[in-house]
């Protein structure tokens, strides 16, 4: 049997599933033992290129309650043409198409290699993907130039038949019509008012259009018919790209006067009601992508973030802490109304913030969690770091397929001894209570489906299970053979217009943990543990306090070290961590440090783009966020990682530090004067400029494929923009504990407590009985 | 218009036939009541008006030499001998010469009865009959004449004393003594100011102030201006020059804040002057000391209008302007009605056409200025309201719709209002893309009160004033703020009701013409109805905010497309205020009571405009406080800030000086019975709202027989108990009293809708002195001798005896003008005037004066050219003919005859004025 690790990767490869435990305790009260909780992280929509193209219909199961899809787990009698359900033990018989089944001519979703297998839905009907721009006008000619530019290439990169709308906004909201023959005609409303869907419809002349689709009895599930009618505000780009790229062409700066000493009026929360309630009239429960552009806060109206006064500084941390926040609870209100009106039909929000100050993206979050849309933000729409982010949402993988998709569910099934806690990610719930729905909730519980209405390749979601008691005879009968099932099924809308269905069925042993406790704990995964840890305490830190979030994380870091640490008690010299827990606690050391649970020097805006991302990344993704990634490139040797630590901090070397966010490259003290000293460009140095360039070349790579852009820094020791390193490595070096010229690296002028003296605490804490 | 009932009553083939069925009974037994040759003085020949017309000049020149010689009128003038310069003299001449009664030279003897005794110089009254049906109290011997024996020719004629009063003004009317009397207000004068503003900018009801409030009382006669603060003048006349005292300001008295005016007695060498007002002294600031001559005056009084002059304009400084800050030039807003209706009755092409190929080139401009600074925005309206962009960068307009109605605003700033200089290229492609926009409109609702509030945010964030011209067509039902429905019930006219229906249902559009004026922007309300519209409610943003009504029943290019047209024109070009403000400020003693007009107050003193211009009048009332001493004159100031349509803020200051008496023998003599008529109209027009039609007559009634005995009491004691003695300058009181009791605009006849009515009620209440006066007696001239004659023909008395069957005639009132065709005229005046075959071919309301070229046809063009500049206004033209069936309608203009409803005539109205001064004197 191979390594766990292998088995880790395989099983991502394959299934885009890790799950925090490998074996399973089969009780109850043993799995909450286990400290970290038995979850998973899923990426529904893993990018498989060995995928068999299916154009037929899974086949179900027969009982009601239970509807799980044939997978490679069920056990088949090929002769009787009957399979038994792996999830509820139903005997079904195969639908007549499979008549011709037999050992050697299985269907590929009973092949073992297609335990994640993908169904396109034919016979539902094609609709396209609809884009509404919904876009600020409060910012300078250069900034808007250059957003037109942007959203002018994004016309040229959508898809022809993809329909797409315009809404612009700045004192007040604008939705403009298409292809008007030679006037432009836009409906106007006040940012000051929060209308409702109907009135946004009522006064758009909505109602009136479309009289039958009223009438109907409205199936949630069946879209308006694509090609029957366009209204006035959303055409397919291939019928109003000229009209468009006029009205963009006009387009200018709000023309309103902004008073000296006062912000722009910029009615974002309007704008975001009337384009959410345009959607909803026109293209319900259909993939809707909305884009919003701002380049400030919202100053009136619903939503609003912050008065027009200029003398007024937006929230800080330090001012929602100490409840000075006047305006943040009423705008979360509403974004988050907002957010879940978008979810629930299938619509995305984005949010593309760009400005030097806040915009209000702590509030306007949920629009982008709940629908999963992508936040970004900018110093400007005029920076490379924008529009090459934005270029990239339209980028399409080798297939030549968009990697964006809409509207997906996601729900669970499980055999009978899991139940879903919960979930943690860019969803919300379906509020679909099956029998497999626990108790006990852990993220957005209560449901075992949820809806993703943004979703890629990469979009991963945690889940969590519990197990539950089993029957009497259960327990006392063997327990090596006894497995638990769990199977996803992600229905989605590909950009094509296809539905798509993806199945993915894992399966885990259950162990009795009073027995198999080392068995368990060697089928730790600790990275996936870590993002999970990481995600649940920032699901926490939206609603509770930072300094709770963290004393939590300590506390579930010393009970996971009491159970599963070899020591003896009262003794910390005896403390010692098996090998699949080893880095856990540096993990969870560089957590506690990092920008998603420290708010200190980050604004309410920036945590919340820091949040975003970790709600939505893949595994090896979060991981980087969690602990940044540092490569050292020097003449010593070939580029290697190193520690993320003050000592990796040498003259010579070039480092190469990856956050996720940011990309740096930061040249030691003897090679920035190299630097100066021009050495690069002599000839004869010829190596000293392919040093330069690895890191470059290394750096480039990560920006090609790193959604959003990263910001990326080239800084020099002593540079001000080093500090992006030097906050981020463990200070093992500090100005109180070093002697100077002595040290080997840089030392950290901070107080922070480094590596060691963590982990020193730890031991004693995790060895004390008092404890 | 207003008679007219709608187009679709009238049958075109009826009324030929009636000449010929009924052949005319009276056809030789009247001749037209031609007057003794007069020299006609007042107009050149028809044929020089149409030039005029376009230049603007809506009087004719005067033939007197006559040069104005600006600020420094010679001092001989000021005693220029006019018959009415020194009424002071003369009163007290004729008071002694009052028991001899000689012929007087002056009047045609055959005007007066045996019994009348005419004054030998100056009648102060003519005595009358005692009439049937009186009780004689003193057992006269008068012969008890039947009523039928009683001439009309015998009963004071308008024509006759306008034609009297011309002919005695040989030099111009110098305003330099305090108390005189001006000359009327329908006759041609010119006016040289030299102390005392032009009567043409303000009138008093008497020039000689009584000194108590008890002979006010008694007499009845209120004492009121009528202020007209930007008229036209003639062009021979010194428009009010403008001034400027650089940083200093208006230069003002320090108590009463009354501004500088002729009257100001400068003291200490100079050094302070004392207010004639309330007699204060007010030290003069060093930029404006000036050292005085040895009669006492400043020695550059003749340098500076405001020593010299009762009107003059002087600059404001900022303390003068809104939140101190300089305005814009103001803008006009044009929101034109996109619904079914009025596209469909091609008024929005209509509309839009006339903008971009006339009414956009002619924005009116300041005097010397050499291009219009007034910006424009359009906006359309049906259920929504539509902003258009048109800055001038576009490539082509943008439209925006807005359809939140509850709380409506503009949703732009920039491009909505921009000039039409630089704007030209896309305000020409949004008007000719508007009717093709809303070409198939089927939306029948309209709103209004979301649009005009639109208009008024518009301009507001502008930081101007301006105008909101609103083209609407039918009653705004639509579900929006200013919702209206169909409350008409015409039955309720003429009843006690009918100030319900005549008073607006709420205060929405009230509320809105007092933002506007507080905006200094007015509403012009171009109506366009099909149905009842409800004017009475509409009406008010008007009202309130200085604008003005048109209104064109069953609009049709055909008909009415010219007069909106010229009426828009006119509308432009004449001098408008923006933003205005009007203080009346008086000596003390006495003050300013009461305000008539169409304006906003927010105090008892002051009275806000969005807008005014030069055809609106408002009527002030004083009253005592105290008694005034006879020896010193009384003042009177009227100041008013406005905003030129340059965007200058400036002030108008008039000044009149009037003297004081104790005596009725003075004070009669110096009444203006055209400004009392005045006062008495729009009193009488603004009760009806919260009186009843039957105490509003008889109140009438009983004023003009208590003016008429309070005189006969105090001023004719001698004469005979049961004649009619009136005073000279109220001869005319009993037919204007006659008139005003039946018209219609208080007695709303059958043949007037209750929108008319509310419409009339409103033109009424602007009205000035020479419009009342007019509308209370139209004028009647004869067409048919036109060809020959170049003159202007002499007027016809309103009757219709005096009428010949074989004559044309056209009568106007200032509102409406018809022209009449005898049943035995001669086809080829059909031929030459209209261009039609025969008679029968007249369709009243499509029936054009075409340009043809014959003498005839260009006099009668002339003719109504004239009568339309005079008025400034292109008045709804019917051509009628001798018993057709829209006759009745003409016949209700015929005042001095019996009305169709309950109307006497001129006669019998004189007997029961007679009755009444008998009850009263008894």
């Amino acid at each position: 049997m191979a390594t766990y690790q292998e088995f880790f990767l395989q099983n991502e490869e394959r299934d885009g599933v890790r799950f925090t435990w490998n074996m399973w305790p089969s009780s109850r009260l043993e799995t909450t033992r286990l400290v970290v909780p038995l979850g998973c992280l899923f990426t529904p929509l893993k990018e498989r290129l060995d995928l068999p193209a299916i154009n037929y219909e899974p086949v179900l199961c027969t009982r009601d309650s239970c509807r799980a899809i044939l997978n490679p787990f069920c056990s088949v009698d090929y002769r009787a043409k009957i399979w038994i359900c792996n999830f509820c033990l139903q005997r079904n018989n195969f639908p007549p198409q499979y008549a011709g089944i037999s050992e050697q001519l299985t269907p590929a979703e009973l092949s073992p290699q297609f335990t994640t297998i993908e169904y396109t839905l034919i016979r539902v009907p094609i609709s396209p993907a609809i884009f509404l721009f919904v876009v600020d006008t409060c910012m300078d000619e250069d900034d808007l130039t250059a957003l037109k530019e942007s959203l002018q290439m994004a016309l040229s990169l959508l898809p022809t038949d993809a329909l797409v709308g315009l809404i612009t906004f700045g004192r007040m909201v604008h939705v403009h019509e298409l292809n008007c023959e030679n006037m432009a005609r836009s409906y106007v409303f006040r940012g000051t008012k929060d209308l409702t869907t109907k009135q946004v419809q009522d006064m758009l002349g909505l109602a009136k259009h479309q009289p039958s689709a009223r009438s109907v009895p409205t199936n949630p599930n069946v879209p308006p018919q694509s090609n029957a009618f366009y209204s006035k505000f959303i055409q397919p780009v291939s019928v109003c790209d000229m009209s468009l790229t006029d009205l963009l062409g006009e387009l200018r700066p709000d023309p309103w006067p902004v008073l000296q000493a006062k912000r722009s009026l910029r009615s974002t929360g309007a704008a975001l009601s009337v384009a959410t309630g345009l959607l909803e009239a026109l293209y319900p429960n259909t993939g809707a992508r909305l884009m919003l552009f701002i380049a400030g806060p919202c100053t009136q109206g619903p939503g609003m973030i912050i008065d027009e006064e200029l003398k007024h500084t937006i929230r800080s941390h330090h001012d929602i802490e100490i409840d000075n926040a006047k305006y943040m609870k009423k705008a979360i209100r509403f974004y988050e109304n907002i957010a879940s009106r978008a979810s629930i039909n299938g619509h995305v929000i984005d949010l593309y913030s760009a400005a030097l100050d806040q915009t209000g993206l702590h509030e306007m979050k949920y629009c982008t969690n709940y629908t999963g849309g992508h936040m970004v933000m900018s110093d400007s729409f005029n920076t490379s770091l924008f529009k090459q982010t934005f270029q990239k949402v339209f980028a399409k993988d080798n297939k030549n397929d968009y990697r964006m998709n809409f509207g997906a569910t996601l729900e669970v099934k499980c055999s009978r001894e899991v139940k879903v806690c919960g979930a943690i990610g860019s969803c919300v719930s379906l509020a679909q209570r099956a029998s497999n729905v626990s108790e006990t909730e852990l993220g957005i519980g209560g449901t075992n489906a949820w809806k993703i209405s943004g979703i890629y390749p990469n979009s991963t979601l945690s889940l969590f299970f519990e197990i539950i008691n089993q029957q009497q005879e259960a327990t006392q009968s063997v327990p090596t053979d006894q497995r638990g099932y769990v199977q996803f099924i992600t229905h989605y809308q590909h950009l094509s217009g296809y539905k798509k269905l993806r199945v993915t069925t894992i399966s885990r042993n259950l162990l009795d943990a009073t027995t198999h406790l080392p068995a368990i704990a060697a089928s730790f995964d600790q990275e996936c543990a870590s993002v999970s840890m990481a995600r649940i305490a920032v699901f926490r830190a939206d609603t509770e306090e930072g300094s709770d979030v963290l004393r939590w994380l300590d506390k579930m870091l010393i009970r996971l070290c009491q159970k599963f640490a070899v020591y003896e008690k009262d003794n910390p010299g005896s403390f010692q961590l098996t090998d699949t827990f080893t880095l856990y606690p540096q993990f969870m050391y560089h957590l506690r440090r990092s920008q998603l649970l420290q708010v200190f020097n980050n604004s309410p805006d920036e945590s919340a783009f820091y949040r975003h991302y970790l709600l939505g990344e893949d595994l090896t993704q979060c991981l980087v966020m969690i602990q940044p990634i540092l490569y050292a490139y020097s003449f010593n040797g070939p580029p290697e990682p190193v520690l993320l630590d003050s000592s990796s901090i040498l003259p010579d070397r070039i480092l190469l530090m990856d956050t996720f966010y940011h990309i740096l490259i930061y040249h030691g003290e003897t090679i920035a004067q190299w630097i100066k000293a021009g050495y690069q460009d002599l000839p004869e140095y010829e190596n000293f400029k392919q040093l330069l360039q690895a890191p470059v070349g290394d750096a480039s790579e990560i920006l090609q494929n790193r959604f959003p852009m990263p910001r990326y820094v080239v800084t020099e020791a002593g540079g001000s923009q080093a500090r992006f390193l030097l906050y981020k490595v463990n200070p093992s070096q500090t100005h109180t504990n070093c002697v100077w010229g002595q040290a080997v690296g840089a030392p950290i002028l901070t107080d922070d407590v480094n590596l060691q003296t963590f982990m020193e605490h730890l031991k004693k804490l995790a060895v004390s009985t008092s404890t | 218009m207003l008679a007219g009932p709608p187009p679709t009553y009238i049958s075109p083939t009826l009324p030929s036939t009636m000449p010929t069925s009924s052949p005319p009974t009276y056809t030789n037994q009247f001749q037209p009541p031609i007057m003794p040759p007069h020299f006609q003085p007042s107009y050149p020949p028809p044929s020089s008006q149409t030039s005029m017309a376009t230049n603007g000049i809506n009087r004719p020149p005067i033939q007197y030499p006559y040069l104005n010689s600006g600020l420094l009128p010679p001092s001989s003038q000021s005693d220029a001998s006019s018959p009415m310069a020194n009424p002071n003299s003369q009163i007290y001449g004729s008071q002694s010469s009052f028991p001899n009664y000689q012929p007087s030279p002056n009047n045609q003897p055959t005007m007066y009865p045996p019994n009348v005794h005419p004054n030998p110089i100056r009648p102060p009254s003519v005595h009358y009959p005692n009439y049937p049906g009186q009780p004689l109290p003193t057992g006269s011997v008068q012969p008890q004449l039947p009523q039928a024996r009683i001439d009309t020719d015998s009963l004071p004629s308008v024509i006759q004393i306008l034609e009297q009063s011309q002919e005695k003004i040989q030099a111009p009317f110098v305003t330099s003594t305090p108390g005189a009397l001006p000359p009327l207000a329908g006759t041609n004068f010119v006016c040289q100011d030299q102390g005392s503003c032009n009567p043409r900018l303000m009138r008093s009801t008497t020039y000689t102030i009584p000194n108590t409030a008890d002979m006010i009382k008694q007499s009845h006669i209120p004492i009121a201006l009528s202020i007209s603060p930007l008229a036209n003048l003639r062009t021979d006349e010194l428009e009010p020059p403008l001034t400027n005292f650089g940083d200093i300001g208006p230069v003002r008295c320090q108590r009463c804040k009354a501004y500088m005016c002729s009257f100001m007695q400068f003291i200490d060498g100079g050094k302070r002057f004392v207010c004639c007002f309330c007699e204060a002294t007010t030290d003069v600031v060093n930029e404006y000391f000036n050292h005085l001559d040895h009669t006492g005056r400043r020695t550059d009084c003749y340098q500076r209008p405001e020593l010299c002059l009762g009107s003059y304009e002087v600059a404001a400084t900022k303390q003068y302007c809104k939140d101190e800050k300089w305005p814009e030039p103001p803008a006009f807003i044009f929101m034109i009605d996109v619904s079914y209706n009025s596209v469909r009755s091609g008024l929005v092409d209509y509309i839009c056409h006339i903008l971009k190929t006339d009414l956009l080139d002619y924005l009116p401009k300041d005097k010397n200025a050499e291009t219009s600074t007034v910006r424009v925005g359009f906006a359309t309206f049906d259920k929504q309201v539509h902003f258009y962009n048109i800055r001038d960068s576009l490539g082509q307009p943008q439209m925006m719709v807005v359809s939140d109605l509850e709380e409506i605003f503009v949703p732009l700033l920039d491009g909505f209002l921009c000039s039409p200089q630089t704007s030209r290229g896309v305000i020409n492609s949004l008007l000719d893309q508007i009717p093709k926009t809303f070409v198939n409109s089927q939306e029948t609702e309209t709103v209004l009160a979301p649009a005009i509030d639109a208009g008024i945010q518009a301009l507001k964030g502008a930081n101007c004033g301006g105008k909101i011209y609103v083209f609407s067509t039918t009653l705004p039902i639509a579900v929006a703020p200013g919702k209206l429905s169909n409350r008409d019930d015409k039955k309720l006219l003429g009843t006690e009701k009918e100030s319900t229906l005549l008073s607006p249902v709420n205060n929405i559009y009230t509320k809105l013409g007092e933002e506007c004026a507080q905006n200094g922007c007015a509403v012009d309300l171009f109506v366009f109805p099909n149905a009842y519209y409800d004017l009475a409610t509409i009406g008010e943003v008007c009202r309130v905010s200085g604008g003005e009504i048109y209104k064109f029943n069953f609009f049709s290019i055909e008909n009415d497309g010219e007069r909106l047209l010229d009426e828009l024109r006119r509308n432009f070009q004449r001098t408008i205020g923006f933003d205005a403000l009007m203080r009346v400020r008086t000596s003390t003693g006495i003050r300013p009571i009461d305000f008539l007009g169409n304006f906003y107050m927010t105090n008892a003193t002051e009275m806000v405009f969005g807008a005014i211009d030069a055809d609106k009048s408002v009527s002030v009332e004083l009253k005592h406080d105290d008694k005034l001493s006879t020896d010193s004159n009384t003042y009177i100031q009227v100041a008013l800030l406005y905003t030129s349509i340059s965007g200058q803020r400036r002030l108008r200051i008039l000044t009149l000086a009037l003297t004081v008496t104790s005596a009725y023998t003075s004070f009669y003599p110096a009444c203006d019975l055209d400004t009392i008529m005045n006062f008495t109209t729009k009193v009488a027009v603004r009760s009806v709202l919260n009186s009843t039609p039957k105490s509003i007559r008889s109140s009438i009634t009983t004023q003009a027989a208590h003016m008429l005995a309070c005189y006969r009491k105090n001023c004719a004691q001698g004469s005979a108990a049961g004649q009619l003695i009136l005073p000279d300058t109220l001869k005319l009181l009993p037919v204007y009293s006659s008139s005003l009791v039946k018209c219609d605009a208080l007695t709303g006849t059958v043949t007037l809708n209750t929108d008319d009515r509310s419409w009339l009620m409103h033109r009424l209440m602007s009205m000035d002195v020479k419009g009342t006066s007019a509308y209370l007696y139209p004028r009647i001239y004869p067409l048919h001798t036109l060809e020959e004659d170049h003159v202007t023909p002499s007027m016809i008395r309103c009757s219709y005896d005096r009428l010949s069957d074989a004559g044309a005639y056209v009568i106007e009132n200032g509102l409406v003008m018809y022209i009449w065709l005898g049943s035995q005229l001669d086809p080829t005046f059909v031929q030459y005037v209209f261009g039609l075959q025969a008679a029968s071919q007249i369709q009243p309301e499509k029936c054009r004066v075409a340009q043809f070229d014959n003498p005839l046809s260009k006099n009668v063009r002339g003719l109504l050219n004239m009568i339309r500049d005079e008025r400034n206004s292109h008045m709804k033209l019917f051509v009628i003919q001798q018993r057709d069936s829209m006759e009745p309608f003409f016949k209700n203009y015929l005042v001095e005859d019996k009305s169709l409803t309950r109307g006497a005539s001129y006669i019998d109205f004189v007997y029961e004025l007679h009755r009444e001064i008998r009850n009263i004197l008894q």
